[in-house]
């Protein structure tokens, strides 16, 4: 199929490393000694538990609900029974820990009864919606936005194009080309059914030129009038706007989405994910995960979400030698996981087990530009990181921060090893943080302000009462008698518990400096 | 003759124009912003009073007669001195130990089952942070509370404390990457 493609600005030719891993077919991943599941697997307000401590549930059964519309429920991988709900390592550059529902398994992996409808082929757009919305869909490709949102936006505007992303274009990734190759026909009918309910005019599936096999697979089952399209493999091609770009040649602008423009885009793995809720009524507890770099032997499997990283690196054999770095993601935009116990989620979609990754020691910057010729974003990022690392944020903004999309290519090519996604991240968090601060900052002027104000109508009414008679001076002051005696039996009774309680710890020691006969005789000031 | 059609055309120029620039003053009038509020802006709204005025309002209107000095302010620290300093055209200054030190960021925890309900912690919240009514349990909105202490002293039962907001994953900041070594000339 020939058509118009459009060649976005920069990018890197990258080794794939993908013959690692593509060429077993994917293999079902053991059922974990625990799974855990983050209450946040996506992008927008974590989801909050409908389980307790000690209950048994089955496969697909709804543990956590969605709070709110940007947000999406979680369900039990596997049937077993809840075992804590508590703080445990997640994949996060902060290394801190995520409340997640842990789930001990009970080996029978049975199904809660799912519920199809009659005529999967004629519901229209709001059933479908909730139904994506209620499997805990969100993107697959490794943003993790619920998916239920785009959809919904997709109906509510005129959509021009929908663009299935199989374009996978971070080095040793293959789970999405394993995907297609597998289950073509669920990508093409999940596609379908995305294009007819948010109407799109056009509907095409990309993949990346070097796909040949997922291509082949894709052709043989093509339905309608969707589309197939290979672009070149260019890091980063799968990129959201670099995508939109290269296969319609709008550039989505500043700080909008794909929808203002007309597009919808979701990942192949998104589009069989609602073709399996829609026809057979599956919400989203697994999904393919490569794992490969150094393991015996690389490989896609189907995971169970929660599933500890270290268990799949054994599955896979681990490499002999010194433990070697794990990362979650690929090698461009991975994050380094510290704990094997961090669990699988939604969107993660590997995991590499390398140390071929170190760089060498950082140097000046010697604004050679290389950085400049490779941004996909036709940013300047030597002027960014000298803004970043000055702390100048406003400048920072000025030159399009927030339209990194932090692909790392800038940082691939830089001769001096400079970190410069490091650096945007922390501008990125700085400004974040500063922006907290202000809204909160003028929240409490507002309040203060406010109380200001009321306690000056206050006084003036008080004055006004006084002044008429309505409340004598002795009523007042025979009210603040009572209201003393009432506060000091209180003090009294509170005494009497801390003692008793004290006693019960069984520690003697009496700290008076903070006990409460620091202060014994209340003020009885209003 | 020609002197004074030129001095007539130059001067309903200057004249013309300048209704222009009169009228473009009136409608297109930005919001000025006084003294006061800009440095307000800059105040930490704390309200925690000790600077020794009762809020941070009040000590950007004594900045502004220039009663108070500009080192007053222990929640906003060296950030905050430093931004007053830019904006007045002044040195900037160590702050004044006598005020108290910079902290990391608190919020008042009520211990519900010592509270006695004595609304004395509500009348000295300067920003409405805590919920309760007469002889019921108070509670702080701790999304609200911006860590005065304010109501600490009051409380009778002395069932207020001040606990350090926890580094959780909402509130994490990246850390500044360790930056190139410098090379020697």
């Amino acid at each position: 199929m020939s058509q118009t493609l459009w060649q976005f600005h920069g990018g890197l030719k990258l080794p794939g490393h993908k013959a690692l891993s593509n060429r077993e077919p994917s293999i079902p991943a053991a059922i974990p000694e625990r799974l855990f599941l983050p209450l946040q697997q996506h992008i927008g307000i974590a989801s909050r538990p409908t389980v307790k401590i000690g209950e048994k549930v089955l496969k697909g059964q709804l543990i956590a609900s969605a709070e709110g519309y940007v947000s999406v429920p979680v369900h039990a991988s596997t049937s077993g029974t809840v075992i804590d709900i508590g703080d445990y390592p997640v994949a996060h550059p902060s290394d801190v820990d995520a409340r997640c529902i842990v789930i001990e398994p009970d080996g029978d992996d049975v199904w809660v009864e799912r519920r199809v409808p009659a005529q999967c082929d004629l519901l229209g757009p709001k059933a479908v919606n909730d139904m994506i919305r209620d499997a805990g869909i969100v993107g697959l490709g490794g943003a993790g936005f619920p998916s239920h949102v785009k959809v919904n936006e997709g109906v509510e505007n005129v959509v021009d194009t929908l663009i299935i992303n199989g374009a996978e274009c971070e080095p040793y990734i293959t789970c999405d080309d394993r995907l297609i190759r597998e289950r073509a026909d669920e990508v093409i009918a999940g596609a379908s059914l995305i294009s007819r309910t948010v109407q799109a005019k056009r509907c095409i599936v990309a993949v990346e030129d070097d796909m040949r096999d997922a291509y082949a697979a894709l052709e043989k089952v093509l339905i309608g009038d969707i589309e197939l399209a290979k672009v070149p493999a260019i890091y980063p091609a799968g990129g959201e706007k670099q995508l939109i770009f290269t296969l319609t040649g709008k550039e989505v602008p500043c700080g909008r989405l794909p929808i203002h423009i007309g597009i919808v885009m979701h990942n192949v793995a998104t589009a069989a994910a609602v073709y399996r809720v829609v026809h057979y009524g599956e919400p989203l507890v697994s999904r393919y995960v490569t794992v490969t770099g150094s393991v015996v032997s690389p490989r896609n499997m189907q995971v169970l979400l929660g599933t500890p990283v270290g268990d799949l690196v054994d599955q896979c054999g681990r490499p002999d030698g010194p433990p070697k770095k794990v990362i979650m993601g690929g090698p461009m935009m991975g994050i380094p996981v510290q704990d094997e116990r961090v669990p699988v989620i939604k969107t993660t979609n590997c995991i590499l087990v390398t140390d071929a990754l170190e760089r060498g020691p950082q140097m000046p910057c010697i604004r050679c530009g290389d950085c400049v010729d490779v941004c996909p974003v036709n940013l300047l990022p030597q002027q960014l990181y000298w803004y970043a690392r000055a702390q100048d944020f406003d400048t920072a903004q000025d030159l399009h921060l927030f339209d990194c999309i932090d692909c790392g290519c800038c940082a691939q090519v830089c001769p001096s090893n400079i970190p410069l996604v490091q650096y945007f991240f922390f501008a990125k968090s700085e400004i974040a943080a500063e922006e907290e601060a202000r809204g909160s900052a003028d929240r409490a002027r507002g309040a203060y302000e406010s109380r200001t104000a009321r306690l000056a109508k206050d006084e003036a009414e008080r004055a006004r009462h006084l002044q008429q008679g309505d409340i004598g001076e002795s009523r007042a002051k025979n009210d603040r008698g009572q209201k003393k005696a009432y506060i000091q039996a209180a003090i009294e009774r509170t005494k009497a518990k801390r003692a008793t309680a004290r006693e019960r710890e069984g520690s003697p020691k009496d700290n008076a400096t903070v006990g409460p006969d620091r202060k014994s005789t209340p003020e009885s000031n209003e | 003759m020609t002197v004074i059609s030129a001095l007539l055309v130059v001067g309903s120029l200057a004249l013309a124009s300048a209704l222009l620039m009169g009228y473009a003053a009136a409608r297109f009038q930005r919001e000025r912003l006084s003294l006061v509020d800009k440095i307000d802006a800059l105040l930490p709204q704390t309200q925690c009073g000790q600077c020794s005025y009762p809020g941070c309002r009040p000590y950007a209107e004594a900045i502004a007669r220039g009663d108070a000095d500009i080192n007053q302010c222990p929640p906003g620290g060296a950030l905050t001195i430093g931004a007053l300093a830019e904006l007045l055209g002044r040195d900037a200054k160590p702050l004044d130990p006598g005020r108290g030190t910079s902290k990391l960021k608190q919020v008042a925890f009520i211990d519900e089952a010592l509270c006695i309900g004595c609304f004395k912690c509500i009348l000295a919240c300067p920003v409405d942070a805590i919920l309760g009514a007469p002889k019921q349990m108070h509670t702080v909105v701790s999304s609200e509370c911006t860590g005065c202490e304010l109501c600490v002293e009051p409380c009778p039962v002395d069932c207020i404390d001040m606990r350090v907001v926890d580094q959780g994953m909402s509130n994490w900041r990246w850390p500044r990457p360790q930056d190139a070594p410098r090379m020697g000339l």
